[in-house]
């Protein structure tokens, strides 16, 4: 896993290693200068082993000097190792999102079948932000804390070795209280985070659902149910709180404890040095000393504090970046191969024993032993109930999956051994959920063609019978069209996207139910301007209604991933059972009233 | 009409102190007693905190300065001091470790309480802010994104828990701590209390100015990171159609433009975060340094200390503990400036959570109420303390305090009724329906034809502007809005299924149903047989809006939801949409079962669906300008006429 991360590091290695150099000068600065003050407060002190007359001006400009050279020093390195790790981080960041994303750009729809939408945007941000976070600590305050405490350390056994053995001592005692604390609570916080998300969604269906909740007058039950779900969550979150709480508590009598014990001993060496007898002199433990090992105290302890702060952020981390690695791991198995072929013939399609399952551990095959060949300029109509496996069938063309057994042909050529972007840019394919990005008519239109000029777009958009809606707008083809589309309505938005499949220029074109909310007029229409606009583009249409598919030249009939018959509209009519009964179920009223007028329309 | 009419929300920004003050007081309101201990008892622990440093003076005046006058004393001298002092030493650390002792107990009290007190906190706050949502208007839900409602849950109420478990109490432990170290050290010395608050203005200066910039760009990053968000979101969903028009490499493009900002922006915030630590230090260094030198210049040139206690030459003592408390001074000052981003976010969700809260709730003047009824063979009506089947207007008269009762039957007409979502566009005009008990009325017309506006006024999601409702000849304004909406069961196209079991889904439409009600429910909606066919049949628990079944499986379990609640009064608004044809004609006959003896209202995209209905109303940019029987509207051979041949485009 961590492999995998460092590859994201790249251009931000210098920023990362600079970061922990800088705050190791600083931990050095930051340990060395109590010492320094030790002997600066030694001489100036007027009850030090010093005697007022020895005080110098020149003493007090020396040690102040080298302080304030220390602290200019130990500044900049802070500010420096501060401004690199938050550069290395924030780097490590966009490089991790990049690649995840570069990552899902490549996958096949299989691999996009295997995430939900939801959960490639967390991963992505939050994920991201979690992982971003520990490294800056890790960088930074995590070489910072250890450095400290050993330094700290070091520099307190040389100033007076027995008191120093105290805060070896407390150091484990402190370090194991937080431990202990970071692994009671951490079990408990994914448990609560857990029903803090079921909290949360509740709350999510209440503002989709609140005509629902209104329409039945269950504001009170739903207020019940939340706040039982709410006190479940402050439950456990106080629980876990209150042990978190401990810390502090802890910290703060492990310092106070090391205060006590730094004046005790001092005095009780102090004490016994003179009882044995040892010049005062060398026997006191004098001011200066006290002053600088509270100072080392705290430096220790508050280490040994951060560091397990730190520990809990890179414990949060760990699930976050598993997450982010698991995305980096997906590899797609649909790729261009070497040497592939870049042209596509013509558009002739041929199933040869097809069978198709979503995954290899699926019992049932979403399409069996399909073979078909459909001539290059022919239209093709497929119909079949949902479930019926019509996306599928045709979502092996375009190589959006790979078939399991058996092969498909495009142009004579196996698509296997096609490359990618030249077969989907040759077999344009107009998705059954659809969608608009934000952005104008012409933006979106461009998807089929970057460098599409306006009389390119204009014509496709005559063919998909889009163009005088678009007209109608005051802006036309630079209306701005919202995130997902809303503000065109669904029969325009399906013209538009046949719109930009066709400025592909494709030899074979998908309809995969592109057409279910444009009228059946205009739907008529559209046909009508394929069949002698684009005559020689092979069309597969996928339709619920039977009138979109009845004038094709074949037209297949699926049922349960098998191919029932395939036939024209009137041989189906007299010999399938499953056509008859489409047919009947959308024609039978309107046939007594509707078909004379039609005649006249 | 029905989506986001993301109209003006702007509103004056509180301002930061009123706002913390209101949040203070929200506070107090819930745990006023315990806030006050846990106050008391910061100011213990802080104070003990600062203390160490008058016990350092105490133990180098009283202890260790004795010690070192005893240079070239006698032995004998020596050890009969050493007696003495160490009762003096043991009666200090003595004192001391009490007074540790005291605050350690009050700083284990405040912390644990503060634990409790947070989060007791959110609950209330989370409780207020659902109870008052669930009370808001239709309206508030159609003017704001669900995603922003969201937010305010989610991040405003995280941000709020920083501010309470952690700023607040630090903020007025450093206070404390503050107040102290300035008492304590106007004690020792005014020169050198006046030194180590030059340094500590200095150190405030740039801790506001690093913490300001710290706490903006914190600001910005969640803009980008909101922005970044909803690029990803956008093309994560339409990952797809990328793939099939061989786009990847002009969406990766445009995401590093993206990425590249938010690093930028990522970068800046956390520069600034990880520079206000060590430049405050490092100035309290300074600070160090200054009180040291100006401490040895005093004792060179022999200068006399000032204190509240009078002229006194300095001692070494005062000085180590001026050191030792200029050092707690910058420590104090660096904790409280970490703080800067937490306050800065908690307060700016602290005021989305009071927007919120401080919306109306939707008002309701009603006065007529449902009740059980017993029906006379006379027709006369009385009501009745248990569930008879039969429903009845109580009617009570403010005039003579008289209550007459109306029988419940479903009749609801529409006298010239104008609405507009806001008043300035006028969406419906002069709108007139009657719809007789057990008729089927339904609605044919484009998006934005005001078709699903006129359902929201029939049960008062909205307010009509002018004209007349009459339910059985009450006028809706007069009936209890809870009771006008139990009268009618109503099925969206979007079936908002709750996470839990088919079962529990079903019989939300009427608490108290028995299994065997839900389930034949479910069979006149045709849910039975697919529900039977799961694996876990009725108790299939349904997760994630219920992706786990299709669409149009959803509709038929929002179907028997309604049938369940089996009200005189129904709205179908594209309630079949997403249900193929062929399983269509299947439900249908449920559906016509269900809508037995009711009064319909059928909004519906597909014709077959409504032709049997009693009347159908055409509207067009919210009036009606066709209506009458499917044959009637067929022999007119007007816009019904040609929808229905598929010359009209349905949208």
């Amino acid at each position: 896993m961590i492999k995998t991360l460092a590859k994201c590091i790249r251009e931000y290695k210098t920023s990362s290693i600079f970061s922990p150099i800088f705050v190791s000068i600083e931990v050095i600065l930051e340990c060395l200068m109590p010492l320094v003050i030790m002997q600066f407060i030694a001489a100036i002190s007027p009850t030090g082993s010093t005697s007022t007359e020895d005080v110098q001006m020149s003493t007090i400009l020396y040690y102040g000097g080298i302080l304030i050279a220390m602290a200019v020093l130990s500044l900049i390195a802070g500010m420096l190792s501060g401004r690199f790790a938050a550069r290395a981080s924030a780097g490590f960041a966009k490089n991790l999102r990049k690649d995840m994303y570069y990552a899902i750009q490549d996958y096949s729809f299989a691999n996009i079948d295997r995430f939900s939408t939801s959960s490639l945007v967390t991963r992505q941000t939050t994920d991201v932000t979690n992982v971003q976070m520990a490294y800056m600590m890790i960088i930074r305050v995590a070489i910072r804390c250890p450095l400290m405490l050993i330094f700290s350390l070091v520099m307190s056994f040389t100033v007076n070795v027995t008191i120093s053995w105290v805060f070896l001592a407390l150091v484990p005692v402190l370090a194991a209280v937080l431990v202990f604390v970071i692994f009671k609570t951490h079990p408990i916080f994914e448990r609560v985070f857990h029903k803090y998300d079921n909290m949360n969604r509740s709350v999510r269906e209440n503002i989709k659902g609140i005509r629902v909740v209104k329409s039945f007058v269950r504001e009170d039950f739903e207020k019940k149910k939340f706040e039982a779900a709410s006190a479940d969550v402050c439950k456990d979150f106080t629980f876990a709180e209150r042990i978190m709480a401990v810390n502090t508590p802890v910290m703060q009598f492990c310092i106070w404890l090391s205060f006590l014990l730094i004046f005790l001993l001092a005095a009780l060496i102090t004490s016994s040095n003179l009882k044995a007898g040892i010049p005062v002199g060398d026997a006191v433990i004098g001011e200066e000393q006290l002053t600088v090992l509270i100072m080392y105290a705290s430096q220790i302890l508050s280490a040994v504090m951060q560091l397990s702060m730190v520990l809990v952020m890179i414990i949060i981390a760990r699930t976050s970046a598993e997450r982010i690695v698991a995305v980096l791991n997906e590899k797609s198995n649909i790729v261009s191969p070497e040497n592939a072929v870049k042209e596509v013939k013509d558009g002739d399609i041929l199933f040869d024993n097809v069978s198709f399952k979503y995954s290899k551990d699926a019992e049932r095959f979403a399409l069996e032993g399909v073979n078909l060949h459909i001539k290059s300029g022919q239209t093709i109509g497929i119909l079949g109930g949902t479930g019926s496996s019509k996306s599928t069938l045709v979502n092996l063309i375009p190589r959006l999956y790979d078939t399991t057994e058996g092969a498909v042909y495009v142009g004579g050529v196996n698509v296997k051994d096609y490359d990618l972007d030249t077969l989907r840019n040759k077999v344009a394919m107009v998705l059954q959920k659809n969608v608009l990005f934000s952005g104008t008519i012409k933006d979106n239109l461009r998807w089929g063609k970057e460098d599409a000029t306006d009389d390119e777009m204009v014509r496709v958009c005559r063919l998909a019978c889009a163009d005088d809606f678009i007209r109608t707008f005051p802006k036309g083809y630079d209306t701005y069209i919202e995130q997902g589309g809303t503000n065109v309505s669904g029969g325009q938005k399906q013209r538009l996207c046949i719109a930009r499949a066709l400025l592909k220029d494709p030899k074979v074109l998908i309809l995969d139910d592109s057409t279910s909310a444009v009228d059946t007029k205009t739907d008529a229409m559209i046909r009508r301007s394929f069949r002698e606009e684009i005559p020689n583009v092979t069309k597969i249409i996928i339709a619920q209604r039977v009138s979109s598919v009845q004038d094709a030249d074949q037209i297949i009939v699926m049922d349960g991933g098998r191919i029932d018959a395939v036939g024209t509209h009137e041989e189906l009519l007299a010999n399938n059972a499953i056509y008859q009964e489409v047919y009947y179920s959308q024609n039978k009223i309107g046939n007594a009233n509707a078909e004379g007028g039609a005649e006249n329309a | 009409m029905r989506k986001a009419n993301a109209a003006a929300q702007q509103r004056p920004k509180m301002h930061t102190f009123r706002l913390l003050g209101r949040l203070l007081s929200y506070l107090f309101h819930y745990y006023k007693g315990r806030l006050i201990a846990v106050f008391i008892c910061i100011a213990v622990t802080a104070a003990a905190g600062i203390s160490s440093s008058v016990f350092l003076t105490l133990v180098i005046d009283e202890v260790i300065t004795p010690l070192a006058e005893l240079a070239g004393e006698d032995f004998a001298v020596i050890q009969g001091t050493l007696a003495g002092l160490r009762g003096t030493l043991f009666k200090i650390i003595g004192g001391m470790g009490a007074m540790y002792i005291v605050a350690l107990a009050a700083s284990v009290f405040y912390n644990q309480t503060m634990a409790v007190v947070t989060q007791g906190f959110l609950r209330h706050v989370r409780d207020d802010m659902f109870s008052e949502m669930q009370a808001l208007p239709i309206r508030y839900f159609d003017t704001h994104t669900h995603g922003d409602i969201m937010s305010v849950y989610t991040n405003d109420t995280d941000a709020l828990r920083q501010l309470i478990s952690m700023s607040i109490p630090q903020v007025f432990y450093s206070i404390i701590a503050a107040v102290t170290l300035f008492v304590i050290m106007l004690l020792y010395s005014l020169w050198l209390m006046i030194v180590v608050f030059a340094g500590v203005a200095i150190m405030a200066l740039v801790a506001k100015f690093v913490g300001s910039r710290s706490a903006r760009y914190f600001v910005r990053q969640q803009e980008v990171i909101g922005k970044t968000e909803g690029y990803i979101e956008e093309m994560m969903g339409g990952q797809k159609v990328i793939k099939v028009f061989c786009h990847e490499e002009q969406s990766k493009r445009d995401f590093d433009k993206i990425n590249d900002a938010l690093c930028d922006a990522s970068d800046k915030a956390n520069a600034y975060g990880n520079i206000l630590m060590p430049a405050v230090m490092n100035i309290g260094h300074f600070a160090f340094v200054l009180v040291a030198i100006v401490a040895g210049l005093l004792v060179l040139f022999d200068a006399q200390n000032l204190s509240v206690t009078g002229w006194a030459p300095f001692s070494g003592a005062i000085i180590a503990s001026f050191l030792n408390m200029s050092r707690q001074f910058s420590l104090n000052i660096g904790q409280v400036s970490m703080q800067i981003n937490s306050v800065v976010m908690g307060l700016a969700g602290a005021g989305r959570i009071f927007e919120l809260l401080d919306e109306q709730p939707e008002t309701d003047d009603g006065y007529v109420t449902l009740v059980n009824a017993d029906i006379a063979e006379d027709g006369t009506v009385t009501e009745s303390a248990e569930r008879t089947g039969k429903w009845a207007w109580r009617h009570p008269h403010h005039a003579d305090g008289s209550v007459t009762y109306t029988e419940l039957k479903g009749d609801i007409r529409l006298f010239d009724v104008d609405f507009g979502y806001v008043p300035e566009k006028i969406v419906l005009h002069n709108i007139s329906i009657y719809a007789k008990p057990g008729q089927k009325i339904a609605f044919v017309g484009a998006t934005g034809a005001g078709k699903t506006t006129i359902t929201n006024l029939l049960n008062r999601f909205y307010d009509i502007a002018d004209g007349k409702i009459r339910y059985d000849g009450i006028n809706i304004n007069k009936i209890k809005k809870a009771d006008l909406r139990r009268s009618l069961g109503i099925v969206l196209q979007d079936t908002n299924l709750f996470t839990g079991t088919i079962m529990e889904n079903i019989r939300y439409g009427k608490l108290d149903a028995t299994d065997e009600e839900c389930i034949a429910a479910a069979k006149l909606a045709n849910a039975h047989d697919f529900i039977t066919r799961l694996p876990d049949g009725y108790n299939t628990v349904l997760r994630h809006e219920a992706s786990n079944l299709s669409q149009g499986q959803r509709q038929l379990i929002s179907i028997a939801r309604a049938a369940v609640a089996d009200p005189p009064v129904m709205i179908l608004d594209e309630a079949t949409s997403s249900i193929d044809t062929r399983t269509e004609a299947l439900v249908q006959k449920g559906m016509d079962a269900l809508m037995k003896g009711r009064t319909v209202f059928v909004i519906a995209h597909r014709l077959s669906t409504i032709q049997n209905s009693d009347a159908i109303m055409v509207l067009d940019h919210g009036r009606i300008i066709e209506r009458g029987s499917h044959d009637q509207l067929i022999a007119q051979r007007g816009t019904y006429y040609q929808l229905y041949t598929g010359a009209f485009e349905l949208e």
